[in-house]
């Protein structure tokens, strides 16, 4: 049951990832993030982490998914043309992507991690669940949690500067 | 599953996120693309948190997340200025900073 939910999360984040970078219209690659987010979500609770998955859902698939479905609304998503400036961009990219992915995978098995070819130790129900999370940001990890909730303002107020209609442009 | 199967899905994710800032040229589908890196990170340290039995990875999946967010809102921010400025909305063409 679980190895059918892996496989099936697993396809939908991959397709969803392919999606993204396939799709010529930009709206449609954010209709396709927002399934790889999903299968992602799901994936988080298979590995037994409740609020990380609740986070993935209302935060990215909820709130930052939607800023992007405004933001190609407004400028338009024009699909881009199929000129390539660079000559043998498309057909060296992905090769430098295969290359890639099998270096991480080789790095990774290859790493004398015994505990990789495990489903991890036996944990109570209380892994990652809210409280327990909370617990931590809020114990040890403060000030981790306050330094982000100044970056989070920095980048509110950084971006209604870089949107805000100016003068000279309002012609 | 074996933590083995998310790690390799994670590298995968991440490899098709790094193809695809390689390829397209819209900066809107580029910041989807690091979206894809980021969640790809994300996994792979959620799986290792499960596997070391350690809540402290969800943690840092989750001050990832803010990051990401903080990304989004002042890259979105930089495409509606380019937008207002009636600039093309394509990376080549957006080049006054190269050398």
């Amino acid at each position: 049951m679980e190895a059918i939910l892996f496989f099936l999360a697993a396809l939908g984040a991959l397709g969803g990832a392919v999606g993204v970078v396939a799709m010529r219209n930009p709206f449609y690659g954010v209709l396709a993030l927002i399934v790889h987010l999903f299968s992602l979500a799901v994936l988080f609770l298979l590995l037994s982490s409740a609020f990380v998955a609740a986070a993935q859902v209302v935060v990215y698939a909820g709130a930052v998914m939607v800023l992007y479905v405004f933001v190609v609304a407004y400028v338009g998503g024009d699909a881009e043309p199929a000129f390539d400036p660079i000559p043998g961009q498309r057909f060296l990219a992905p090769l430098m992507g295969a290359a890639l992915f099998i270096e991480l995978s080789i790095a990774v098995l290859g790493s004398s991690l015994a505990a990789l070819g495990t489903e991890g130790p036996d944990v109570g129900a209380g892994f990652g669940n809210p409280a327990a999370i909370g617990k931590l940001l809020l114990e040890d990890f403060l000030l981790a949690f306050e330094a982000s909730s100044i970056l989070l303002l920095l980048a509110a107020v950084g971006a209604v500067v870089l949107a805000s209609r100016r003068e000279e442009d309002a012609s | 599953m074996n933590i083995e199967w998310y790690i390799v899905l994670s590298s995968l994710l991440f490899a098709v996120g790094a193809m695809g800032i390689l390829v397209r040229r819209s900066p809107i589908v580029i910041l989807l693309c690091l979206e894809l890196m980021l969640n790809a990170g994300n996994l792979a340290l959620v799986a290792f948190s499960r596997m070391v039995g350690n809540q402290e990875g969800q943690v840092f999946a989750i001050v990832v997340m803010v990051v990401a967010a903080c990304e989004v809102v002042i890259g979105l921010g930089l495409i509606v200025a380019i937008f207002r400025r009636k600039l093309p909305l394509d990376v080549d063409e957006l080049r006054e900073l190269r050398g």
